[in-house]
């Protein structure tokens, strides 16, 4: 279970992040947020504006984000909700992160679907790097988590960096995906196997082979 | 073999656009209020003739679920629809193929089975890992608003459908319907007590429906084709076709969909180019995502793949998430990573599964290595029984049947294994 506290209620903390407020772009999409749920239910909107308020933080410190205290108290306010109740959302969900992280959060499916495809040799490959899983690495760059199962099992194994996904790995392309990440560049997401698109077959897919070039309609077919 | 004319999710691979026009293209949202204009209870029928069952795991039937909503709300309540797009269970991957390439499937699914059970709105919970997915959700959740298909008056029917999308954070027990619901409202995602089941009180207290992605995107085209075309494909009371997600040991894992009651060794010399290494190399299947017991090689080549075939292994359809396993594989290990799973994913509600899911991962990595006795087999299936059927929802299950399992099918691995252990340390000793 989340066994998750949140980072200690420090002056410095306070003094960081006591002032936190959305910025006008987030502000306006936390309110659009709220909009989607019955009036009086704006609590609805808590996942969200948590996830929007990382998001912010990330952009400020240049990291994935996370939730430092006052920035809870914020999200709390902001819904008129009680703290002790968006800290238990805070931390009942893993993808609130509780710590800092740095630039780039590696996350590492290592669910036995992953496991029989090689997430061992990803988390060998990260740890030759020099990354500790829960640990921000010196230079700023990565943090290591190992987590469960994403939803890319016919694409496995798999990471999860910030937004994108890496799919069909072996260490050789982990490691270009991260060579590249630390240089700045964007390299693509999704699978990383030559040829295959999606999740179809490797080498090309066994059925809607008419769906591959054109937008085929089989309804004539019928 | 099922043939493409009669595939329903034609893009599934993502080879073309996802957007509506391409949709359109395809044959989706073509005249939708033609369906709707049918009426709730014809389009509840004619689900029934289907034969849908749930494809989120459980397998309860569709039109017969539908038909729990009240008809008419007697207190000014409104009815909804929740969508779980929380596809967590290890080895399902089908959901988030019709989300980024297929999802005005699930859209026009969510405006004519809400209709069907009168609900005023739908929410698709989807998530939060699919990240990338929920952007191309929310952009053809516009396309459709844009074009008037839902929202006020969708589709030119007179009917007043809301589509929301709403994001998960990372908690495999919000694919549970009341835990859902409860995350939803803004709360941890845990499981609420039943009775009051939803279609009484579920979201905000309102009569509440929680049908899966793939349930509902399979909606408009079972209304297009007829029932009984739906029905034709599978065995009596398996009917329909159904994504497979094939992934672990096959030469080429992938996600295809197929018609029910397949067999296993069809499906995997068809589509995923056989097993690593040859037939003679598998050393078992866990054939519906990894709450359900694994089934040794021998018994799973010919079985077929729906929700009474594998029943009647001792284990279960699911979500059609089939982990194939050879003889490479250390079976202890790969089922410890499940209790491990489930020990992570417990949302600590009830004693047996927040005690109970750490006590069999530990004992389960102490099995993995043979450093234990032998009673204790029988000790940590005791174990299982004690936390399967104590639980509020069905995570306690869940996590006592992969080990039941195991037990069943490979206690002579674990004798081994603890026999090699001891005598190592015997050796040691003297």
């Amino acid at each position: 279970m989340a066994d998750r506290s949140p980072a200690p209620d420090t002056p410095e903390l306070r003094e960081r992040w006591g002032g936190f407020e959305f910025t006008e772009a987030y502000r306006e999409r936390a309110d659009m947020a709220i909009a989607r749920y019955p009036e009086g239910r704006q609590r609805s909107a808590v996942m969200p504006l948590l996830d929007l308020a990382q998001r912010q933080v990330g952009e400020e410190t240049d990291t994935q984000g996370w939730l430092p205290l006052p920035v809870i108290e914020y999200v709390a306010d902001y819904l008129d909700m009680p703290v002790i109740r968006v800290l238990e959302v805070a931390t009942f969900y893993f993808m609130y992160n509780l710590v800092p992280v740095g630039k780039y959060h590696v996350q590492v499916c290592g669910t036995t679907p992953c496991m029989l495809r090689g997430s061992d040799a990803l988390l060998e490959t990260c740890a030759k790097r020099g990354m500790r899983k829960g640990h921000v690495s010196e230079d700023g760059l990565w943090t290591l988590t190992e987590v469960e199962c994403m939803g890319n099992c016919a694409t496995a194994p798999m990471v999860q960096i910030n937004d994108d996904n890496y799919e069909d790995l072996t260490p050789e392309r982990l490691n270009a995906v991260l060579d590249a990440l630390a240089a700045g560049e964007k390299p693509k997401p999704g699978t990383q196997e030559p040829g295959r698109h999606t999740s179809e077959p490797a080498g090309g897919p066994t059925t809607l082979k008419e769906m591959v070039d054109a937008n085929h309609d089989y309804r004539s077919e019928w | 073999m099922l043939q493409d004319k009669d595939r329903i999710f034609t893009n599934l691979y993502g080879f073309q656009d996802w957007g509506l026009k391409a949709a359109q293209q395809r044959g989706d949202w073509d005249n939708t209020k033609a369906l709707i204009a049918r009426g709730h209870d014809d389009i509840i029928e004619e689900m029934k003739t289907s034969g849908l069952r749930g494809r989120g795991g459980a397998g309860f039937p569709t039109g017969l679920k539908w038909s729990f909503m009240p008809k008419e709300s007697k207190d000014g309540r409104p009815s909804f629809l929740v969508i779980n797009a929380d596809e967590s269970e290890p080895g399902s991957c089908k959901d988030r193929e019709i989300i980024r390439h297929d999802p005005h499937k699930l859209i026009e699914g969510a405006l004519v089975a809400g209709y069907a059970m009168r609900a005023r709105a739908a929410y698709i919970y989807i998530r939060g890992e699919y990240i990338r997915e929920a952007e191309v959700l929310q952009e053809a959740v516009n396309q459709a608003y844009d074009q008037g298909l839902i929202g006020r008056n969708a589709c030119g029917s007179g009917y007043d459908f809301d589509v929301f999308v709403h994001r998960g954070a990372g908690a495999y027990i919000c694919g549970e319907e009341t835990a859902m619901i409860e995350s939803l409202e803004g709360k941890k995602g845990q499981p609420r007590l039943k009775p009051p089941f939803p279609a009484g009180a579920g979201l905000y207290g309102c009569p509440t429906t929680v049908n899966n992605v793939e349930s509902i995107a399979v909606v408009p085209t079972i209304l297009r084709r007829g029932g009984s075309w739906f029905a034709s494909f599978g065995r009596e009371n398996n009917h329909g076709t159904k994504l497979f997600q094939i992934s672990g040991h096959v030469e080429r894992p992938c996600v295809v969909e197929e018609a029910l009651s397949i067999p296993f060794g069809e499906l995997i010399e068809k589509h995923c180019g056989g097993i690593i290494g040859g037939k003679d190399n598998l050393l078992a299947v866990i054939p519906g995502g990894s709450s359900v017991p694994l089934v040794p090689a021998e018994q799973i080549w010919d079985a077929p793949m729906d929700f009474d075939g594998l029943k009647d292994l001792g284990s279960g359809l699911g979500t059609a998430g089939v982990i194939v396993m050879d003889k490479s594989t250390d079976i202890v290990r790969a089922i410890s990573r499940i209790s491990y799973f489930y020990k992570h994913e417990s949302c600590g509600q009830c004693t047996p599964c927040r005690e109970g899911t750490g006590w069999m991962w530990r004992m389960m990595e102490r099995l993995r290595v043979g450093d234990a006795a032998v009673e204790e087999i029988d000790m940590l299936h005791q174990v299982t029984k004690q936390v399967e059927g104590h639980t509020i929802c069905a995570l306690g299950d869940a996590a006592a049947w992969p080990i039941q399992g195991l037990i069943r099918h490979f206690r002579p691995e674990l004798e081994r294994r603890i026999e090699e252990h001891n005598a190592k340390f015997a050796e040691a000793a003297e």
